[in-house]
């Protein structure tokens, strides 16, 4: 049986970037990409997002070294407008490469303006198009390939096998970060989230509230993304994978308020498929186009080289390299990741948890010992709060503001403590972080933070 | 073309399945019936709540009018009495932010304090109010009426002497907060009683609007505002530097705040457990839900533990003195004794029930991290 993941292997490398292939599948992938970006943004913004989580907020949560990026007032709309333009850029092909590099870059910015609103699927979106910078994604039927006259019908095959590949990474590793105690021994947190959606049509009331259909929904989703990829890669059995990918994504999105996702998923992964899918969407597209198009203009066909291919390989080779690293760096933190969340995110671990917290800040008068407790209503939506309460880094991030806060309101010798209490996978809350330490002595660092109470229980995997 | 075919009715079904907002489905095969818990609320407790205060502010406005018709100090001390009977009733309500409470801004009308005497008196002096503007808030319900029936004097003689001199304009004050408490009251009573009942009850979906997740919200944010922070923590300064005596619940009556309080936490276990009002009778509350879904099986019910933390609050409470205000000022600690158990129950309510019922605060995506 010969699985195309071999071709990664060392004795083949050199040969290997010099094959070529079929450039529709990558044209689609970009024409799909783009359109789901544009739908996103316009989504969000109709949602009235962009107010309610990037202007109305007095305060945002910052990413480590990225606290520089925050909302730019009523200018934020403008970051939107043109993260929505350069998506729709994308999709036609036209000034490709300025298109996805802009997109890249102000979807990332939007992205790094408040941690709150986190998503790994944003990540993946952030990294994909950081990939696509790198690929020949105009090559073929693109307002570019019409302007210059010159349509590229083969391209590297790396370019293609670089995008299945980050998607089996983003399958794989959420399948392997399933690979745990709480979701397949005890269906945790399914099991308290199934029973929740009793107001589902037909299944609603009796199939999600079965416990055995909440194991069934753990390992199969287990099992689903751990093999999916191969499944997609494999002739055999891609037709029936896809099927998988179809009912998976749409069974989850009726599920679970994760917006585009499931849509995004199900486009990308046509790009396992040969290029005669890929041609007859194109045709399908062409005839749509034909009405809009009054002259007709020839395009010479040709096989595209990539220029400076000796540069972009290795900077494509590292961010593999960091992909492939990046989700096991919870292994340089003491204790349980869950509980800590140190080396969480970036890192596929999707849906894995129900958390919750509760954090009560105390500002205290070192010099009098004089004290009062912080109304978070004052400064945080209850979407800030939710997020705060049960994440370290946000906690200690929001004590800083609040001394800030305070100081600017003359208040003088502070310390700030905190009392908190998280609940994880349906275990009893209990204390998170150490009420004695003076967040105030603690700072933003990538070291473990030692003021996080232990979690007292196991959650056994990898 | 053909292997299409299955592909697009499945896509088809499931959006069927997302989309639907028909609400058609009562079988109910899974072990907790949610519509017979709300139809508990809202007959057992609810309403009933609601129609009590309605007959007590009904009271009130009679022996109003005997006052104003005859300020003397008997007619004075049965509107006094009315008052007290009624804002005890109004803690069993004043949770229920939902419906038309919710859309006329019930809670705000009734019970903002401290009241703002200042506001009281220009109202009073111009003559020129409008009872429901937002400005007004602090200058209504009873509060405001705390501080017309005790807080204008410091005897009777002098509560009654402030009522014969300029008595139109005093008197006519005095009505008007009592008569508009009355008819909000009863136009949400009316309400509920014309056709919101149902459509509370039928509710029962699992969205940001449903009768379930906008209760236990509304519940929760009493528990922790209303009840904790406004009649306890407040007045004992735990969100400030110093303690503010003058910020307790009835504070010119002088020994009513931990009689409101106590009742406050009653009304809150009740609730929780599924009482009927005014009875003993127990039905399905969220108590019973929490035991149906029981997430967790190795450790204690958390409806046990909920219970426990309120009565370990009611135990804290108790040995108070009536008044918080004198409380405050003579040992404050006990109040932040009180405080803190208090407190305890928000965390169970907040993080642990909440994870349990899967309810939501928002509306975004999100993908549980």
């Amino acid at each position: 049986m010969k699985i195309p993941f071999f071709h990664f292997m060392p004795y083949k490398i050199s040969s290997y970037f010099k094959k070529s292939t079929h450039s529709a599948p990558l044209a689609v992938f970009r024409i799909g990409f783009g359109l789901m970006m544009l739908i996103s943004i316009i989504r969000f913004w109709s949602y009235g997002w962009i107010e309610k989580l990037y202007l109305k907020p007095d305060f945002h949560f910052s990413y480590y070294g990225f606290e520089w990026i925050k909302p730019i007032g009523d200018w934020t709309y403008l970051i939107f407008i043109i993260c929505g333009l350069s998506a729709f850029f994308v999709a036609l092909g036209y000034k490709y490469r300025l298109a996805i590099i802009t997109f890249f870059l102000s979807f990332t910015y939007i992205e790094l303006m408040d941690k709150t609103t986190y998503l790994n699927h944003y990540y993946f979106i952030s990294i994909l198009s950081f990939l696509m910078c790198f690929l020949p994604a105009n090559a073929y039927f693109s307002v570019d390939a019409y302007h210059r006259k010159v349509q590229y019908d083969r391209i590297s095959k790396w370019c293609i096998d670089s995008i299945k590949l980050l998607l089996g990474i983003v399958y794989f590793y959420a399948g392997l970060a399933k690979v745990n105690s709480d979701w397949l021994f005890k269906a945790m947190p399914l099991k308290i989230w199934l029973p929740s959606k009793y107001d589902l049509p037909f299944i609603g009331e009796n199939l999600m509230q079965q416990e055995w259909f909440h194991y069934a929904m753990s390992w199969s989703g287990m099992l689903y993304d751990l093999s999916i990829p191969f499944l997609l890669l494999y002739r055999k059995t891609r037709v029936i994978a896809f099927l998988l990918v179809v009912f998976f994504h749409i069974f989850t999105r009726v599920l679970f308020p994760i917006g585009m996702f499931p849509y995004i998923m199900i486009i990308g992964s046509l790009i396992f498929f040969e290029k005669d899918v890929h041609l007859r969407i194109i045709g399908f597209f062409k005839r749509g186009i034909r009405y809009l198009q009054p002259v007709k203009v020839s395009v010479e066909q040709k096989v595209h080289a990539m220029r400076y291919q000796s540069i972009i390989l290795p900077i494509i080779g590292l961010f593999f390299l960091i992909q492939f690293l990046f989700p096991f760096r919870y292994l340089l933190y003491p204790g349980e990741l869950f509980w800590r969340e140190e080396g969480y995110r970036f890192s596929w671990r999707v849906m894995l948890m129900e958390k919750r917290g509760y954090a009560n800040f105390k500002v205290v008068n070192q010099k009098t010992d004089e004290y009062f407790y912080v109304d978070n209503d004052d400064f945080l939506t209850a979407f800030q709060q939710k997020q705060m309460s049960f994440q370290p880094d946000f906690i200690l991030e929001y004590a800083h503001f609040l001394a800030d806060h305070f100081q600017a309101q003359g208040h003088d010798h502070l310390a700030i403590y905190v009392e908190s209490y998280v609940a994880l996978n349906g275990r009893r809350s209990r204390p998170y972080v150490d009420p004695n330490v003076n967040l105030l002595t603690q700072k933003r660092s990538f070291k473990p933070k030692t003021w996080i109470l232990p979690f007292n229980d196991d959650i056994n995997g990898l | 073309m053909k292997r299409w075919i299955p592909l697009l009715i499945t896509i088809l079904f499931l959006q069927a399945c997302s989309d639907s907002d028909d609400d058609a489905v009562t079988s109910s095969s899974d072990d907790f019936d949610r519509k017979a818990m709300l139809e508990n609320w809202a007959d057992n407790r609810i309403i009933p709540a609601y129609e009590d205060l309605n007959t007590k502010l009904g009271s009130m406005v009679e022996a109003k009018d005997d006052f104003v018709n005859n300020p003397n100090e008997v007619n004075l001390e049965a509107v006094r009495i009315a008052w007290l009977d009624a804002y005890k009733v109004w803690q069993h309500v004043e949770m229920f932010s939902i419906g038309r409470a919710e859309q006329i801004n019930y809670a705000f009308q009734m019970n903002v304090y401290p009241t703002n005497v200042d506001d009281i008196q220009s109202n009073i002096q111009t003559q020129n109010y409008d009872l429901s503007s937002v400005n007004n808030h602090d200058a209504v319900g009873f509060p405001a009426l705390d501080y017309m029936l005790y807080g204008v004097g410091n005897s009777k003689a002098d509560v009654i002497s402030y009522y014969i001199t300029d008595a139109n304009l005093n008197l006519n004050y005095l009505s008007d907060l009592v008569d508009r408490m009355k008819s909000l009251t009863q136009s949400i009573v009316d309400d509920w009683k014309n056709g919101y009942r149902d459509d509370f009850v039928n509710n029962t979906e699992n969205s940001a609007t449903g009768s379930i997740n906008k209760l236990v919200n509304d519940y929760i944010f009493y528990y922790e505002k209303g009840l904790r922070a406004n009649k306890i923590g407040i007045p004992a300064g735990n969100f400030s530097n110093e303690p503010f005596p003058d910020k307790v619940e009835a504070y010119y009556h002088g020994s009513g705040s931990k009689v409101l309080a106590l009742e406050g936490l009653t009304a809150v276990q009740e609730f929780l457990n599924g009482v009927a009002y005014n009875s003993t009778n127990d039905g399905r509350g969220l108590a019973d839900y929490l035991d149906a879904l029981d997430i967790n099986a190795t450790e204690e019910a958390l409806s046990t533990a909920i219970n426990n933390q309120f009565d370990d609050a009611r135990n804290a409470i108790q040995p108070l003195d009536d008044s918080f205000a004198d409380q405050v000022q003579n040992n404050n600690n006990m109040m932040f004794e009180a405080y803190d158990q208090l407190q305890l129950a928000v965390v169970l309510l907040k993080v642990d029930m909440l994870q349990a019922l899967d309810i939501s605060v928002d509306f975004v995506d999100a993908d549980g991290d």
